[in-house]
């Protein structure tokens, strides 16, 4: 239930809290500012806040001098392609674990999610030696393999909590209604749990999208993704603030846009439904 | 509940997920373990036998070891205080009434979901650079000295851009569990006349500390592990070189295998420790 | 055709044993009804005859064939679930034609017989509408419908009626009977409600803790229970059942009267007591009476108005032939 407050203090809550966020989000916004200026106006002192010569330039240089548009396709695919495989296996095994359960499925579940907690750095030289065995050093496939193992543990989990929510009669009608299992997967329960699949996408993409630690490592100039895009800028030559800042704001809009939209499934999928 | 069929069903159903995870675990761990036990130096003669416990003693007695075990636990141990002290104020402050709060909201959660190299560059380049920043900037508008912060203070500076990523984080999982408080609750200690600190301490806190631990416990799992802010900022100079940016050097910048994989074991340890507190906690949410 | 036979069938989970081996025949066209009190097993035995479980042994057969290992789609059995557990993503009309487009019904054929059964369950006008925009009747005629259009060889209802308020469960109830008067198909029936047995089956079962206490018809159940569970879970209010002084009177262990066969006097009769509780509904008035010299409060019901209050002394006459005896092992002496 509303507690009725004061117009007064609420009127203090919202300036404090509108305060408090834009400093917060000051950084990112501040990024977005400097990325419309000219370089010279970037560093300029005392610093420039909206009465500059907005421009584009700078967004134009940096798709020209570093391809842009590669490392953006290699991270929709590598983010992408590495969720919707992992989503394709998880499917089949949240679908054993939410609706027939046996005394082993918490044990399964928690040693899933213990893989999730194996230190990269830790197996970072067998990874590089089979990839290189492999072929698959610096190959897009290479990392939408390994970063769907990475985060097939919460996809799992956030499937089962979501699959749990379904009750298990309407597949067992489906099952007298004479569906297979094929079936009742298809046309039952993939439809019923739309909302919850797709929330599940939406983390994983963004979790997949900023991972720096296989992405860097694994990657040279095939496959490299926008998180190596951006660490390319770290070099002295790249630094230029304002086509730093439109290179990051171009790294980070489309999955900032998205996560935005799946604050609610971040709590879920990322304490496992621990916290609700 | 169910026959013999769904079971045998489940079973195969199950299978490519669990297989998938248990290869991701066990090849490359065991490969580790094995190149732990060796000298191998992939550009200095490769594998040049077994050397027995060698690099496990030599990883801890390494003059890099005890510095690096404690820069992880400042950062992991100041991101923690920092954005969970600062995550439950914030918390309590969203869960207000007050105008827009969904776009404060927004704002506030925005740094989770920008990449680590991204905000490390930003923050590095934009804020602590010290001719160009906007803090040395600010410095000389008061006329202080500015701060060559990724290198006089680089610690502090680490610990603020990893809290910035990852107070978001914090503050969303708070609040979620804030909201789940029964105002009921609150109000009836209201009516028992419990002042607004007392009902802070005895009702709101205790029903945080679920949330609480959760937080630390994952937060201390990705904190670990953190990669991209120091490789980015200062990459591993200035006293911020953590346990596994350590491990990470000994593979690929000193090409020395046997020794990285010794600490790498070392790391993975120390994760299950952290890991099983976290399974405990999440298991019992199963039932 | 939907004859059913449940031949030494057991069912157990772990190490819980909640089917022992039960011997049952259901015949074509029959309305049965299980009935016992929750966790009797009664849901559990309609799940194995749905094939949603396995037996742990014994056989299953349906018109003669063995479908004991069969799964639930080929056994030719419909079921209304207690939840209706409709699809929610799916119109009326294509939840009714989701079991025909399972079997490959041709389009034409799925379109006449959702007609009518629309037309049955007068379900026409929301064929084009989401579970969700249903009220709770009318989800449960869509769950029998997409049963019927099956044409199956028997339903099986599992407590279909207890998520419904009372007044539309009275008018469901009815439904469900003249459906199975109009179909002629064999249905299996499951309930705790023992009205709901009475009033819809031809055949009752009751179970207890996984064994079958009696079976029956209605008023063979009422008139003579085989047993003292039996006889205190059949009838409405419970059957007044005492032991000691006066069951040793009739030689027997307990004996027990029904309310509707006490009269009640404020003149004179066989037992004297106090009023603690009188309930006057118009058409009936129920008193709990204390002070019996019997064990237990004893209810009687009276026809019609009956000037009786708290505290109130009454005598109670039982009509004699309507006494039932039971021996020490609780079974019904004749």
């Amino acid at each position: 239930m509303a507690r009725s407050v004061t117009t007064q203090r609420k009127t203090i809550n919202t300036v404090l809290a509108w305060a408090v966020g834009l400093l917060i989000f000051f950084p990112i916004l501040w990024t977005i500012l400097t990325s419309f200026k000219t370089e010279a106006q970037a560093i300029n002192d005392p610093p420039i806040w909206f009465f500059f010569d907005w421009t584009l330039e700078n967004y134009s240089v940096v798709q020209e001098r570093s391809n842009y548009m590669k490392f953006l396709w290699n991270s929709v695919i590598i983010a992408g392609g590495s969720t919707v495989l992992g989503v394709i296996i998880a499917i089949p095994a949240a679908w054993s674990m939410a609706f027939v359960p046996s005394k082993r499925t918490k044990d399964i579940l928690l040693w899933m999610l213990s893989t999730k907690m194996l230190p990269a750095v830790g197996v970072l030289y067998p990874i590089y030696l089979l990839f290189i065995k492999l072929g698959l050093l610096d190959s897009r496939f290479g990392l939408v393999i390994v970063l769907m193992l990475i985060n097939l543990p919460i996809i799992v989990w956030m499937l089962y909590t979501y699959f749990r929510e379904i009750p298990g009669e309407i597949l067992e009608a489906a099952r007298m209604d004479g569906a297979t299992l094929k079936e009742e997967i298809i046309y039952v329960l993939t439809p019923m749990a739309i909302p919850g699949i797709a929330s599940t996408l939406l983390l994983n993409v963004i979790l997949a999208w900023n991972e720096a630690f296989w992405t860097l490592n694994l990657t040279a100039a095939n496959a490299a993704p926008l998180t190596a895009f951006i660490a390319s800028y770290s070099s002295p030559e790249g630094l230029f603030y304002a086509k730093l800042s439109a290179a990051s704001v171009m790294a980070i809009a489309p999955i900032l846009i998205m996560g935005w939209f799946s604050q609610k499934q971040l709590v879920r999928g990322l304490t496992f439904g621990a916290v609700k | 509940m169910a026959t013999a069929q769904s079971r045998s069903a489940a079973r195969l159903m199950m299978t490519p997920a669990v297989v998938l995870l248990l290869g991701w675990m066990l090849v490359p761990l065991i490969m580790t373990l094995y190149f732990s036990f060796k000298r191998y130096l992939p550009l200095r003669g490769g594998d040049l036998g077994w050397v027995g416990f060698e690099n496990y003693v030599r990883f801890v007695t390494s003059s890099a070891f005890w510095p690096s075990v404690q820069t992880t636990l400042i950062i992991v141990g100041g991101v923690l205080v920092i954005t969970i002290c600062l995550g439950v104020l914030l918390a309590i402050l969203l869960d207000q009434p007050m105008w827009g709060q969904g776009i404060v909201r927004i704002l506030v959660i925005a740094p989770f979901f920008v990449m680590p190299t991204v905000s490390a560059l930003v923050w590095k380049n934009m804020f602590m650079d010290p001719i160009n920043g906007l803090f040395a900037h600010l410095w000389k508008f008061f006329g202080a000295e500015p701060i060559q912060w990724l290198s006089q203070a680089s610690l502090p500076s680490l610990v603020m851009i990893v809290s910035w990523q990852w107070l978001p984080f914090a503050t969303l999982i708070l609040l979620t569990a804030i909201q789940s408080l029964d105002s009921e609750q609150l109000e009836a200690a209201e009516m028992d006349g419990a002042p607004a600190l007392k009902r802070f301490w005895y009702i709101i806190l205790p029903h945080l500390s679920r949330a609480i631990t959760i937080v630390v416990l994952i937060q201390t799992i990705f904190l670990l592990a953190i990669f991209a802010e120091i490789f980015v900022t200062t990459g591993g100079a200035f006293g911020t070189k953590t346990l596994s940016y350590l491990i990470f050097q000994r593979v690929l910048e000193s090409q020395n295998i046997g020794l990285g994989s010794a600490g790498g074991v070392y790391a993975i340890i120390l994760a299950n420790i952290l890991a099983m507190f976290l399974m405990r906690i999440v298991g019992k949410n199963l039932d | 055709m939907g004859r059913i036979t449940l031949d030494q069938v057991t069912k157990s989970f772990g190490e819980v044993n909640v089917i022992p081996p039960l011997d049952l025949t259901i015949e074509d066209g029959e309305f049965v009804v299980f009935v016992g009190p929750s966790g009797c097993g009664k849901s559990t035995l309609l799940r194995l005859i749905a094939g949603l479980e396995d037996v742990s042994s014994g056989q299953i057969r349906i018109d003669g064939n063995d479908a004991t290992a069969l799964p639930p789609a080929k056994r030719s059995l419909a079921m209304v679930f207690q939840s209706y557990a409709l699809y929610p993503h799916m119109t009326v009309r294509k939840n009714i034609a989701f079991p025909m487009k399972m079997a490959g019904v041709p389009e034409d054929e799925q379109k006449r017989r959702i007609e009518s059964a629309a037309k049955a369950l007068n379900l026409a006008d929301y064929l084009d509408r989401r579970p969700g925009q249903l009220s709770g009747g009318q989800r449960q005629r869509v769950a029998i419908g997409r049963a019927i259009v099956r044409e199956p060889a028997a339903f099986l209802f599992d407590e279909p009626l207890s998520n419904l308020d009372a007044a539309l469960r009275v008018g469901m109830r009815m439904e469900i009977s003249e459906l199975h008067k109009k179909l002629d198909t064999t249905m299996i029936y499951v309930t705790h409600d023992q009205v709901e047995a009475m009033t819809m089956a031809d055949k009752i079962v009751v179970l207890q803790a996984g064994i079958i206490e009696q079976v029956g018809s209605p008023l063979d159940l009422y008139r003579a229970p085989r047993n003292r569970f039996v006889a205190g879970f059949i009838g409405s209010p419970k059957m007044n059942i005492f032991e000691g002084e006066e069951a040793k009177k009739h030689n027997a262990h307990a004996i027990g009267i029904r309310p509707e066969h006490l009269t009640a006097s404020k003149e004179g009769g066989t037992w004297k007591g106090t009023v603690g509780v009188s309930e006057h509904l118009g058409s009936d008035t129920f008193l709990h009476v204390h002070d019996t010299g019997l064990d237990e409060t004893i209810t009687v019901r009276v026809g019609g108005e009956f000037d009786a209050h708290h505290g109130d002394t009454v005598f109670l006459t039982p009509e004699q032939d309507k006494i039932h005896r039971f021996g020490a092992d609780g079974l019904r002496i004749d």
